[in-house]
């Protein structure tokens, strides 16, 4: 099995976001970013694929902050190959990206065997142009399912099933045929923990590839005309006080809700 | 001059899902303040007979194929395509839904009009589009204008009103052969979700947990809180994932939608995909370490402190409370 995972950055919403002096992009030497939930999930889908039946994983992203300790990472939890490319991603809207993966998995001849698989996570919290596998998807010409929680494995390796999430609980299951992408919302285990330790042994042993490729034609769609942070305090009546004190308040409110 | 506007009408074994009419509901007004007509997209196997739920458009144009229940992403993007040819429709809504996600993408690169997704309210200014929309998991908004109100846009669930009513005179429906070039995804099964111990939409009180909850070995204490209250746990994708709870418990996008006389929730930020399924509930008590989580845009009472240090202490006041 050919599986290759493409991963984007994300803002780490957890830290404080800071916009830029315009206030059309966030501030990337003030925000923090890490790799997206969905992404973590598609790398561990790729390994999981890998354990059961063999295959090499590899797993490519562009320039980004932190995007070396995520690589890292992955050769830690048992991908075979880390790739960086040189653009920044966030230079670019997801389209662009998309198409500098594309560009990249062609020349790169990885897209040959017929029993390849691009995973990556179904959605982010930055899609503002929408999401990466579908993109991506449309830019190498191979069929698309997203919001993925689950993937079997035909015998004859031309296909794959797959389990996709509705909603209410409601799954599908579909057949596509193989090269295909596939946007990952959860894989069949949580992602795997890794030790620093170990980290640290395959950041001495290991490698990461770097690989140039052109910068796509049209880096956006569109611009923001600005960003704001949203009025967050228009209905919220806070409780303050130390934890003892809101646990008493907040029993008066369940009292007061008919609760208690 | 403006182009019509066309929306994509979802169908799922046999029903309309309820985010439809927010498109619709939405597309309906966009298409009255521009002056434009309004144009429907149903899609699905046996999707014919629900065209007449439909006729808040101007017209619905029909693609019944029963290899699509439901149609894959690809499918619905070359259907749309096809109608966008015959309709001219300049702007196209979509639902931010598992089934419609991707959809977009696909579109945006066939065409040369944008994508703008996470769209929470639109107005129309002259002959542009100006979209207020989502970033970051709701902690950013971004105002876009769209020139000509030209593109696809994807409109976030829950923030549109739904309209299920009619026009006063009945919509014209046209069915169309499906494209020949979908590529060959086949559809197989359908898989029920497994009926938990509980329903969490039939519960009068939720204690929802996510991620600030930190460990697996802390749900307990949630359970108990629970329980005293006369309800039951639920969570957010994160805590799913990490199975420490079954999908039957899962609020938002792929799980349920719930509206509880109070929902509490314990270290949730409130990303869109949860505050969809939670946004009705009647009373919102949220408590998160980050004043700025978007949990607090909808919360009646909000908490800045740790879940895990008022927990234990707000279960005992409970259960002091029910002695």
């Amino acid at each position: 099995m050919n599986l290759i995972v493409c991963w984007k950055l994300v803002p780490d919403t957890v830290e404080e976001l800071v916009l830029d002096a315009d206030a059309r992009a966030l501030d990337p030497e003030a925000v923090r970013y890490k790799l997206g939930d969905a992404d973590d999930h598609a790398l561990e889908q790729a390994l999981l694929l890998k354990e059961k039946h063999g295959g090499t994983v590899t797993v490519v992203a562009l320039e980004a902050p932190e995007v070396d300790d995520a690589l890292w990472t992955a050769l830690a939890k048992g991908a075979d190959r880390a790739v960086k490319l040189t653009l920044p991603q966030l230079d670019l809207g997801t389209a662009a990206l998309a198409a500098a993966f594309a560009s990249w998995l062609r020349s790169a001849g990885l897209l040959e065997p017929a029993e390849t698989f691009v995973l990556t996570g179904s959605q982010a919290m930055d899609d503002l142009e929408g999401e990466l596998a579908p993109y991506l998807a449309e830019a190498l010409h191979l069929p698309f399912v997203g919001v993925v929680s689950g993937v079997a494995r035909d015998e004859t390796g031309r296909t794959v099933r797959v389990i996709k999430e509705f909603a209410g609980g409601l799954r599908g299951e579909f057949e596509v045929p193989l090269p295909a992408v596939l946007g990952i919302q959860a894989a069949e285990r949580p992602p795997r923990y890794v030790p620093v330790a170990r980290v640290r042994a395959v950041m001495k042993s290991g490698r990461i590839e770097a690989a140039d490729v052109p910068l796509p034609a049209r880096p956006r769609q569109w611009q923001p005309a600005r960003l704001y942070f949203p009025d967050a305090t228009r209905r919220v009546q806070w409780l303050e006080g130390p934890p003892d004190s809101v646990a008493d308040q907040l029993v008066e409110v369940l009292v007061q809700r008919g609760l208690l | 001059m403006l182009k019509p506007v066309l929306v994509l009408a979802e169908s799922l074994r046999g029903e309309i899902p309820d985010l439809t009419f927010e498109v619709l509901g939405a597309g309906r007004y966009l298409a009255d303040v521009m002056g434009v007509p309004l144009y429907a997209l149903l899609l699905g196997r046996q999707a014919a007979p629900l065209a007449d739920r439909l006729s808040l458009a101007d017209e619905i144009v029909v693609m019944d194929n029963p290899q699509w229940d439901p149609p894959g992403e690809q499918a619905s993007a070359a259907a749309l395509l096809q109608v966008r040819r015959q309709t001219e429709a300049g702007l196209i809504l979509l639902a931010g839904s598992n089934l419609t996600l991707g959809v977009g993408a696909v579109l945006a690169a066939r065409t040369d009009l944008p994508l703008v997704n996470f769209c929470r309210a639109a107005r129309v200014e002259e002959d542009s589009l100006v979209l207020t929309c989502q970033w970051c998991a709701g902690k950013v908004f971004a105002e876009v204008r769209l020139s000509g109100a030209q593109g696809i846009v994807v409109l976030m669930p829950g923030a549109f009103p739904p309209r299920t009513d009619h026009q006063p005179r009945s919509a014209k429906v046209t069915p169309l052969a499906v494209p020949g070039d979908t590529p060959p995804l086949t559809f197989h099964r359908y898989l029920d979700p497994e009926p938990g111990a509980v329903d969490i939409a039939k519960q009068p009180v939720l204690v929802g947990v996510g991620r600030g909850l930190q460990d697996r070995s802390n749900l307990p204490l949630a359970e108990q809180l629970a329980a005293a209250l006369g309800g039951a746990v639920c969570g957010s994708r994160p805590v799913i994932d990490q199975g420490w709870l079954a999908l039957s418990r899962l609020v938002g996008k792929s799980g349920m939608t719930v509206r509880p006389r109070v929902y509490l929730a314990l270290g949730i930020s409130g990303a869109p995909e949860h505050w969809e399924g939670m946004q009705n509930s009647e009373y919102i008590i949220a408590v998160n370490t980050d004043p700025r989580a978007p949990i607090f845009n909808s919360a009646h009472y909000g908490v800045v402190g740790d879940a895990l240090e008022l927990l234990p202490r707000l279960l005992e006041k409970v259960q002091a409370r029910k002695r």
